[in-house]
């Protein structure tokens, strides 16, 4: 069956009858996947949204495909991921061919114990399309179609957006904007911001295809193949029998010539044989930029996702970044707007994110320039790579068709408290939490699953914990910005009242964190580690989750 | 006696590679194999193991 796009309907809000603008606490522009994800994850911090989209369906064509490990993670925790993962396709095996022999292949999460994969390919429609129907069941959010943002004034206070309409134009007021607008981004254009960085002269060919193909559900990538001399390949699998192929067709291509059936199909037909039977459901041909705002946080308006950066497509670092800018960025605006966090907290989401931008962009780049070599030198050694890495280890380091998307771990974060105590392992302060199986009251369950969606200690015990420390413990539930704790144990005990206990079945829990009885990790609502101590300090926690909500004590 | 290793060197190979290309930047092809050539003598001299520079000439040549 072909994909049959929704439709959602246009409804007149009240406030295109107000007498003067209707204020809001926070309005979203841009229903894609990273407007869609702020707002969900907004609406069950309580805040209420508006969210405003200048269309009234999904995205057009497949675009964003490759969902990492990191953002099934966070749609897990925003409760949106069963329907994706019921629908896309899992993979973690990349392979890479150069001329007409495998040069290697790659296992993207090697080890098991992990809820997700490293990996779903699933059409970025059908993601909006199941995000949406979740923020139907979020009375806090406000979905306005066909409102399209046509005028922002930005005060020290808030924002003004003038919004065109069927019915004309309407203004409301706003205490906070994110700015989720994709990559031609109108709110960054009216507020004449400089979006600076680097455009790579190669044009790709991107057609989707529908075929009954006996392929795996891997990654292929050909440098050089004999179907499509000196260029490069991609083939990807998608939901409903639809397959990615990426073509490079170079800087001088005629983009308009080549989106023509005439034009692609006997370039498919050299790759796929020239019996294959396939139907084309979506061509374009693109140029890629790697490019940033200097900063994403203006006063009330802050950037999200491709408005605020843009990476080439190798290494599925676009859509994946955004949904993890939304991650970062919600948890603070919501602390910020009850009260309960300085504005200045909202700085750390520039910090951060501009981190995890410059670390997209540079691995971007350096795929893009291996993958399209300018200049003789890169071209003799990019072959010179490839035609060792059959045989040389080494050489299949170096080859580069993409460096995959994972987590930034925000190294240098001043949320962070730095370690104190001796840990080894990747569980620094500033990484993303590490999941691992768990049984959780006799059933089987997952890490992450058991942390909610604020601050969450960790507490590893090996036995019954003392009367002490259990108070200790619940008492941290009890502040304004509250930690709820979880016993990590190797065996079922005793839950102390009011603490939930969670059974380390494969010990993967205290292996992954590095972590021996006494062990306690404070958690941000992101699920990021902000610090960790080998014995349980409730005064060093305190003074932590200060730290993490951007009011330090001295 | 060493051997030739080709197991990965370098902690992080992106990093080296990004230097090594951007060493060849705005060079005429010319230049660029005058500098690869002063490359290859300075590392050989550096790893001073005839046996070891031997083994890296083989399998180079036997790749072209």
């Amino acid at each position: 069956m072909d994909y049959v796009y929704p439709i959602y309907e246009y409804r007149p809000s009240a406030d295109q009858r107000a007498a003067k603008p209707v204020r809001h606490k926070v309005v979203v522009i841009g229903a894609g996947p990273v407007g869609l994800t702020a707002a969900i994850d907004l609406a069950r911090k309580g805040i209420p949204i508006v969210l405003l989209d200048e269309d009234n369906t999904v995205s057009v064509g497949s675009r964003a495909i490759c969902h990492a490990k990191r953002t099934l993670e966070i749609w897990d925790r925003l409760g949106c991921v069963a329907p994706m993962m019921e629908k896309g396709i899992t993979w973690q095996t990349g392979k890479v061919f150069f001329r007409d022999r495998q040069v290697y292949a790659f296992d993207l999460l090697p080890e098991g114990g992990h809820r997700f994969p490293a990996f779903i390919n699933l059409q970025q429609y059908y993601v909006e399309q199941y995000l949406v129907e979740s923020t139907q069941a979020l009375p806090q959010i406000d979905l306005r179609w066909k409102n399209r943002v046509v005028g922002v004034a930005s005060g020290p206070d808030g924002v003004r957006l003038d919004v065109e309409t069927p019915d004309g134009r309407y203004a409301i007021e706003a205490d906070w904007v994110i700015a989720a607008d994709g990559a031609r981004s109108p709110t960054r254009k009216m507020l004449g911001l400089d979006f600076k960085g680097k455009v790579f002269e190669d044009r790709f060919l991107i057609a989707d295809v529908k075929m009954k193909a006996d392929f795996p559900t891997e990654r292929w990538f050909w440098f050089d193949p004999p179907f499509h001399p000196g260029q490069s390949a991609l083939l990807h699998r998608q939901a409903d029998d639809v397959w990615r192929i990426d073509l490079q067709l170079g800087w001088t291509a005629d983009p308009e010539e080549e989106k023509k059936p005439e034009r692609v199909v006997p370039r498919l037909k050299a790759m796929l044989g020239e019996d294959a039977k396939f139907e084309l459901e979506w061509v374009s041909v693109y140029t890629f930029q790697c490019r940033r705002l200097e900063r994403f946080r203006h006063g009330r308006i802050i950037f999200a996702g491709d408005a605020a950066h843009q990476v080439s497509p190798f290494g599925a670092r676009g859509g994946n970044s955004g949904v993890q800018d939304a991650d970062n960025l919600c948890w603070k605006l919501a602390l910020v707007i009850r009260g309960l966090a300085p504005e200045s907290l909202l700085d750390s989401y520039d910090v951060e994110r501009q981190q995890a931008a410059d670390e997209n962009i540079l691995h971007s780049t350096r795929s893009t320039d291996f993958i399209t070599p300018k200049g003789a030198a890169s071209r003799l050694f990019r072959d010179a790579v490839l035609s060792l890495a059959a045989d040389h280890p080494f050489a299949r380091r170096l080859v580069n068709s993409g460096r995959l998307s994972v987590a930034t771990v925000y190294t240098d974060s001043p949320l962070n408290t730095p370690d104190r105590d001796s840990f080894a392992g990747p569980m620094v302060p500033g990484a993303a939490a590490s999941d691992a199986p768990v049984r959780r009251d006799g059933k089987d369950g997952w890490l992450l699953g058991s942390l909610d969606n604020g601050f969450a200690g960790l507490y590893f015990a090996n036995d019954r914990i003392a009367p002490a420390t259990a108070t200790a413990l619940v008492a941290l539930d009890q502040m304004p910005v509250p930690i709820r704790t979880t016993i990590v144990a190797p065996q079922p005990i005793a839950a102390p009242a009011g603490l939930n206990v969670i059974v380390d079945t494969e010990r993967l829990a205290a292996r992954r964190y590095d972590a021996a009885d006494g062990t306690f990790y404070l958690m941000r609502p992101d699920q990021h580690v902000c610090a960790r101590w080998r014995r349980f300090d409730p005064a060093a926690v305190e003074a932590a989750l200060a730290r993490a909500i951007g009011r330090p004590v001295q | 006696m060493a051997t030739l290793r080709t197991e990965s060197g370098f902690e992080r190979p992106d990093d080296f590679y990004e230097l090594l290309i951007q060493a060849h930047q705005g060079l005429t092809e010319v230049q660029s194999a005058a500098l690869n050539a002063r490359l290859v003598l300075l590392l050989a001299n550096h790893i001073g193991d005839l046996g070891v520079v031997r083994e890296a000439l083989d399998r180079a040549r036997e790749g072209v």
